[in-house]
């Protein structure tokens, strides 16, 4: 396969997991280094030098349409991007000490979360708890649109959200995700913040948050311009793409299907890890 | 306050958008240049790390202004990693003129955590 025949084949892939990623709301790293190290062979940190560009791609390509529905919370993200930004210098440093089999296996394990994770669909009202006096102290309470008009909210258990968001940093920075699962259950398990200003917020870190890691995989040479060119130019196409299809009747077929396909990345990782194919 | 708020992340919003389309269209003009010489597909199953050329921004930078197309599809990607460093500048000052000052100082504890991670691969 000539060089661009192949830019091709993992541009079209990477067009596919971005779309995906976006309608299902998992994101596209999380499905790109599967298929470029399973379908395309390529080196894991090759693959998540990748996806890791592409991840701030996406995040901060969005950005600009989440800030417009009013429901991310730029403090409450601001703050938790010091747990993330350190988690993530601890996980790419991590990338050259830790095996490519441990990564592998890591990496599976997450994928398989994220698949459980989407399915949380369902998300019982935190109801009015004592307000966190930590929290009020760092003001990370807001007001989000409801159908009943604005309704306000107050953080709860800062200290386990912002344990949870190091490890999400850590994640990121080892595997080249967003890890927007791990940050959502931060935000709105941990923290009972209302599920939307869990998800905007969490896409609004995770450009910051890669950024942190990104550094460090440039002087690595985990960044290489081949391939990283077709896979960001992809991704960002497909979710930004996707961000603009209304196909509210088939997301649930098309989640359970993705949720599918990404437990069986997730099985496979895991299995090439372990006798030693990846 | 809560209007301001809601006008400086409504700029940062918007900010975040022009900085990934700029990166993108540098990295596309970079990637066409980069399959327009034809070049021999880099071997991506074996690690060694791509040329220390391509490894540090000043010495991206420097490859770019000669039209190097690996260079500039770095330098779109230095664009794109500089984009949220960015953001978080602008939210720092955003925050200092609401006279925010706890906030002011988180968001420059994040910015010198990113700004270490870059200075870190010089």
């Amino acid at each position: 396969m000539g060089t661009a025949e192949f830019s091709l084949w993992i541009f079209l892939s990477s067009i596919l997991a971005g779309l995906l990623g976006s309608l299902t709301g998992l994101g596209g790293g999380v499905v790109i280094v599967p298929v470029l190290t399973l379908l395309f062979h390529i080196d894991i940190h090759y693959a998540i030098g990748a996806s890791l560009v592409s991840v701030i791609a996406t995040s901060s390509g969005a950005a600009a349409a989440y800030v417009r529905e009013g429901f991310s919370n730029i403090r409450i993200g601001m703050f938790l991007e010091i747990a993330t930004t350190l988690g993530a210098l601890l996980g790419a440093y991590l990338t050259t000490k830790v095996t490519t089999h441990s990564i592998g296996i890591i990496f599976g394990v997450v994928l398989l979360y994220s698949a459980y994770a989407s399915f949380q669909t369902k998300h019982p009202e935190h109801g009015n708890a004592a307000p966190d006096a930590l929290a009020v102290r760092l003001k990370m309470r807001g007001t989000f649109p409801a159908p009943t008009g604005e309704e306000a909210y107050v953080a709860q258990r800062v200290p386990a959200g912002f344990g949870l968001m190091f490890t999400a940093g850590t994640l990121s920075g080892l595997l080249g995700i967003g890890s927007g699962a791990v940050k959502v259950l931060a935000m709105d398990q941990a923290m009972r913040l209302p599920f939307k200003v869990s998800t905007t917020t969490s896409n609004f870190m995770i450009g910051v948050t890669a950024a942190a890691s990104a550094g460090i995989y440039l002087s690595r040479g985990y960044i290489s311009p081949g391939l990283a060119m077709p896979v960001m130019l992809g991704v960002l196409g497909g979710s930004l793409t996707g961000s603009k299809m209304l196909v509210n009747a088939n997301v649930k077929t098309l989640r359970t299907v993705f949720a599918l396909v990404i437990v069986a990345l997730g099985i496979e990782m895991i299995f090439n890890s372990i006798t030693g194919r990846l | 306050m809560q209007l301001s708020d809601q006008k400086l992340e409504i700029a940062i919003g918007r900010m975040l958008q022009a900085g990934v389309l700029l990166a993108a269209l540098v990295v596309l003009i970079g990637g066409i240049l980069y399959l327009h010489a034809s070049p021999a597909r880099p071997d991506y199953a074996h690690f060694h790390g791509v040329s220390a050329d391509l490894r540090t921004p000043t010495r991206i930078v420097a490859l770019a202004a000669h039209g190097d197309p690996q260079a500039l599809i770095q330098l779109g990607l230095l664009l794109l990693i500089a984009t949220p460093i960015v953001r978080v500048i602008v939210a720092a000052g955003g925050f200092l003129l609401e006279r925010d000052h706890m906030y002011f100082w988180v968001s420059l504890v994040v910015l010198a955590v990113l700004l270490y991670s870059l200075w870190h691969s010089q």
